[in-house]
């Protein structure tokens, strides 16, 4: 059984680089961002990729809502079945995707995740969205960028920028799903290249394609 | 080799709640303008027909297309394929052509279970319904349709059939339908009562997980889904019963048996419905009625299945039966 | 070849004596018998059993030789122990005139493994209708005293009566195919949990036991003997036991696999375990060890029906049904009554070989091991433990349900007439 949980594999302490405080003060600067690149955000839709992304794209649609008094269409997008790697492991469990009642059609569509890592993730989460409809416009915000993209893929609006090296594991924590929040800096058991799962105990040994 | 979906008898309650959640997910894909998902691009799946059964076909071929997979239907019921040796042959030849699965249905119970342990074929195989034995795709379309109704879309992620009592009535010797429903429907925490003239009951049933009853007005008011099995008019001439009129009034289901079911309670059909027989029009056309609804279920449902067991390198749900070689 | 001496075997388990052969006759049976001029087979530690009679034979041939012929089916009872065997009626062409039973009764004296003793159909083309001719095939050169329908029911109760009554002229017996055709119409296995569960059609036990009370009773009534073939249920057993009680001539026969197998293997659907009568419950296994124990069933009886291995390879429901067993007959027989207690070796010897003889009327088999009896002999090396690999068959087919499955004992030698047909375990 694959559940897309949190992981415990993390063998090397990990320590804290970033709080609660500053990932709220990351997330206002990036709602603010927003506001201001996308000319008020009004025609804005926050979709989040399972499961933190959710958690950030709706703290983000909060954001947004104290800054111009609109509710802001918020949503899910599951990217398994989009995944390059599907074959590479057993069949993934499969989160929700939840499309906001007026949909995607001409919208702005920011696209929230927690990690930008090898690029792979946002790759599929691109083809998903393309099965739903047609935007006028896709934008990606990350909490962190970690590097090592392999793919011709960069964020719009960044929480921080955090330079790793590949044997470094970086942990995103919310409170909603992990009961606090934080960003964690650990050293992965066996080095990983960034888009292949294939060490044997990764820090998030079921994560998508290796964003983390 | 935890490879194939023989029997409903071989899923633990966990990979059952994990197949109707993933349902849930694919039932979504059919309110997109694209039902189309990547999953099984490149794969392909047989589906190897050798008995007559197109409402079935029709469902898992809609499941492999809106997953990508290429469609090869097979239907051995006409051609030269009849005799015993033609199972083994028919499904060699598929394997030389690549085929990544099979879906197989076969008027010989059992026939699915050979062929994926007799060593005639590597892909996994996905029992579509054999003989009077079993069909668990049908049994997991129905335990979803149920999951829905009774506990909700969205509530009832993550959760099973638990204190629910199911009724099935009719023709339960010779229903493969019935045999994979028990099954299923224990393993979820249902309370399953089977009700049928004991003609039509299996001497042997006593060893099943269910009650049985004879008095179908009895249970009605003891139950939150009632589900009418199909019932051969052939049946009568070999004396299950005397005469269609006698069944209906024992057995079948009418606007005034239903009027005595509590108020949340469904009617279930697994198709295609003998209306008259089993079940009246009347019935048949209400709201309380899923049975257009398990039809819809049915391809999400085996969505599931096929992306469970074909999605990644390794299926997703186990089989301790079909282990054991 | 003229004379052999088998030295210290345990004579039907008892103790080591030696046993001297001498052409085709049992000279002397003592202690330190003098080897001169004698081949020696060493017995120590063996034992040595009258060579075995199976009233139940298929050998198939004339119409099936794809699945198993006379020769095939001789060498089989030749390497099983087996020294005469009675071969089914159901070949193709029927053996329902004297010119089929006389084609294979002529066959076996040719090849020479083992006398076959040909079966007469009760009725022509076994289907249950006229009485076949069975003056003609009784006076014919093959002789034959047993006819059966095996294979198919002698359903129909006048003309089970009339076949019963008619043969008492020339002393003959009916060897009765227990199934009540209707109760087992598109029957699969054995009615019951298993069934249910499996979907395959129900056999039920009370469709074998129905027929077997009626026949004892149509026996009794015309004064007539009949024979029950493959006994396998419990119901079955009481029945056979009231009429015994009763003083009705019946004898009754039980086959290896139902004294071993249960319905449970079906399972597997593995058509290896299909076979008419189906195996049944662990209850109808116990009650038939038992039945066989107490004399209530006469004899063993192995059913040897050899199948084509496309006939096993498909489904459930295509599948022939049949075993092959002369091979692993004794093995079985070791195993669930010697083993459990419940028989020593000489009722073996009785089970396998007087009995059977007897019913049959078969002169020179099924004697005691005794000076002046005919050499027919079979050697066991009963503390051999081995798994059964079809591979080293003689026999034609190979669906043997005991594949792989360790059973013990070895037919290492068999005596047919002073002649060894099996020496060492390789036939001659």
């Amino acid at each position: 059984m694959d559940a897309r949980s949190s992981a415990s594999g993390n063998q090397a302490p990990a320590r804290p680089v970033l709080e609660g405080p500053d990932i709220a003060r990351m997330l206002t600067r990036i709602a603010h961002e927003i506001v201001e690149r996308a000319k008020g955000a009004n025609d804005v839709v926050l979709l989040g990729i399972p499961t933190r992304g959710v958690f950030l794209a709706r703290r983000l649609a909060d954001k947004l809502e104290e800054i111009t008094g609109r509710a802001i269409p918020v949503g899910s997008l599951d990217i398994t079945m989009y995944r390059d790697d599907l074959r590479l492991g057993p069949a993934r469990t499969l989160a929700r995707t939840e499309i906001p009642a007026d949909g995607i059609e001409g919208r702005l569509v920011l696209l929230v995740d927690d990690v930008l890592f090898s690029g792979r993730t946002i790759r599929a989460a691109l083809d998903a969205l393309g099965d739903i409809g047609r935007p006028r416009a896709v934008q990606l915000a990350v909490l962190v960028d970690r590097g090592h993209r392999e793919l011709p893929i960069r964020a719009d609006y960044v929480g921080k920028n955090l330079p790793t090296s590949l044997r470094e594991a970086v942990k995103v924590q919310l409170t909603e799903e992990d009961g606090r929040d934080a960003v964690l800096l650990g050293m992965r058991s066996a080095p990983s290249r960034p888009g292949s799962e294939a060490g044997p105990s990764t820090v998030e040994p079921t994560a998508p394609a290796g964003e983390r | 080799m935890k490879r194939h979906l023989i029997s409903a008898a071989d899923l633990t309650r966990d990979d059952a709640v994990l197949i109707l959640d993933t349902a849930e997910e694919m039932a979504r894909v059919a309110d997109r303008p694209i039902k189309k998902l990547p999953a099984l691009r490149g794969r392909t799946v047989c589906n190897l027909f050798f008995e007559d059964s197109t409402r079935t076909r029709i469902s898992f071929e809609a499941a492999e297309k809106r997953l990508s997979a290429d469609v090869i239907n097979f239907a051995a019921k006409g051609s030269s394929v009849s005799k015993g040796e033609s199972l083994k042959d028919t499904a060699q030849t598929l394997e030389a052509m690549g085929v990544d699965a099979v879906v197989i249905r076969h008027g010989a119970s059992g026939a699915p279970y050979r062929l994926a342990t007799s060593g005639w074929i590597d892909a996994p195989v996905i029992n579509a319904g054999d003989g009077t034995h079993q069909h668990p795709t049908q049994a997991l379309l129905d335990a979803f349709t149920m999951r829905r109704r009774l506990v909700g879309p969205d509530a009832g992620l993550g959760r099973d059939l638990d204190g629910k009592r199911i009724t099935l009535v009719g023709d339960v010797l010779h229903s493969r339908v019935a045999r994979s429903n028990v099954d299923l429907l224990h393993t979820l925490g249902a309370e399953v009562t089977l009700v049928a003239p004991p003609t039509l009951v299996p001497v042997g049933v006593e060893t099943w997980p269910c009650e049985v009853s004879y008095d179908l007005d009895s249970v009605l008011p003891k139950s939150d889904a009632v589900m009418m099995l199909r019932v051969q008019r052939e049946r009568m001439n070999a004396a299950f019963f005397p005469t269609e009129r006698e069944y209906s009034r024992r057995y079948g289901l009418d606007a005034d048996r239903m009027s005595r079911m509590p108020g949340h309670a469904i009617v279930m059909h697994p198709g295609p419905m003998v209306r008259g027989m089993e079940i009246t029009a009347e019935v048949a056309d209400s709201d309380r009625c899923t049975a257009v609804e398990q039809v819809a279920n049915g391809v999400s449902v085996r969505m599931a299945v096929l992306y469970l067991l074909l999605g990644g390198n390794e299926p997703a749900v186990t089989h301790p039966r079909t282990e054991e070689k | 070849m003229s004379k052999i001496l088998i030295r210290g075997a345990k004579v039907l388990g008892g103790a080591p004596q030696d046993v001297l052969i001498d052409g085709e006759s049992i000279e002397a049976v003592g202690t330190d018998l003098s080897a001169e001029g004698a081949e020696v087979v060493e017995a120590a530690g063996k034992v040595l059993l009258p060579g075995l009679v199976d009233l139940h034979t298929h050998l198939r041939e004339p119409g099936r030789e794809d699945s198993e012929t006379v020769l095939t089916g001789t060498r089989a009872a030749a390497s099983g122990g087996y020294t005469a065997v009675f071969a089914m009626a159901n070949t193709f062409p029927v053996a329902d005139t004297a010119g089929v039973v006389e084609q294979v009764y002529r066959l076996g004296k040719e090849h020479g493994y083992c006398d076959v003793q040909p079966i007469g159909a009760v009725t022509v083309g076994l289907e249950g209708k006229k009485l076949a001719e069975l003056g003609a095939m009784h006076e014919s050169a093959a002789g034959v005293t047993v006819f059966s329908d095996d294979g198919k029911c002698v359903d129909d109760a006048v003309i089970m009566r009339r076949a019963l009554e008619y043969v008492k002229a020339f002393g003959g017996v009916v060897a009765q195919h227990a199934q009540e055709p209707r109760l087992t119409e598109g029957a699969q296995m054995n009615e019951g949990v298993v069934s249910a569960e499996l979907g395959l059609g129900g056999w039920p036990a009370v469709a074998e036991e129905s027929i077997i009370a009626r026949d004892v009773l149509l026996a009794e009534h015309v004064g007539s003997r009949v024979h029950i073939c493959h006994l396998s249920t419990a119901g079955s057993v009481e029945i056979v036991r009231w009429a015994k009680s009763r003083g009705i001539d019946v004898t009754a026969e039980v086959t290896p696999h139902h004294l071993l197998l249960t319905d449970e293997l079906v399972r597997s659907y593995n058509p290896v375990y299909k076979v008419n009568p189906p195996l049944r419950t662990e209850r109808d296994v116990l009650a038939l060890r038992e039945a066989l124990a107490d004399g209530t069933i006469d004899i063993v009886a192995t059913d040897h029906a050899p199948h084509p291995h496309e006939d096993k390879d498909c489904e459930w429901a295509a599948a022939a049904m049949g075993m092959v067993g002369l091979e692993t007959a004794l093995s079985v027989v070791q195993h669930t009554m010697v083993e459990t207690g419940l028989l020593d070796w000489a009722g073996v010897a009785d089970r396998m070989s007087a009995a059977p003889a007897r019913i049959g009327q078969l002169a020179g088999h099924g004697r005691p091991v005794s000076a002046g009896e005919p050499a027919n002999l079979t050697l066991v090396d009963s503390a051999y433990r081995g798994e059964v690999d079809p591979a080293g068959f003689a026999s034609r087919s190979r669906n043997t349900p005991y594949e792989g499955r360790e059973l013990p004992g070895r037919v290492t030698h068999t005596f047919l007439r002073g002649r060894a047909t099996l020496v060492d375990g390789n036939l001659a």
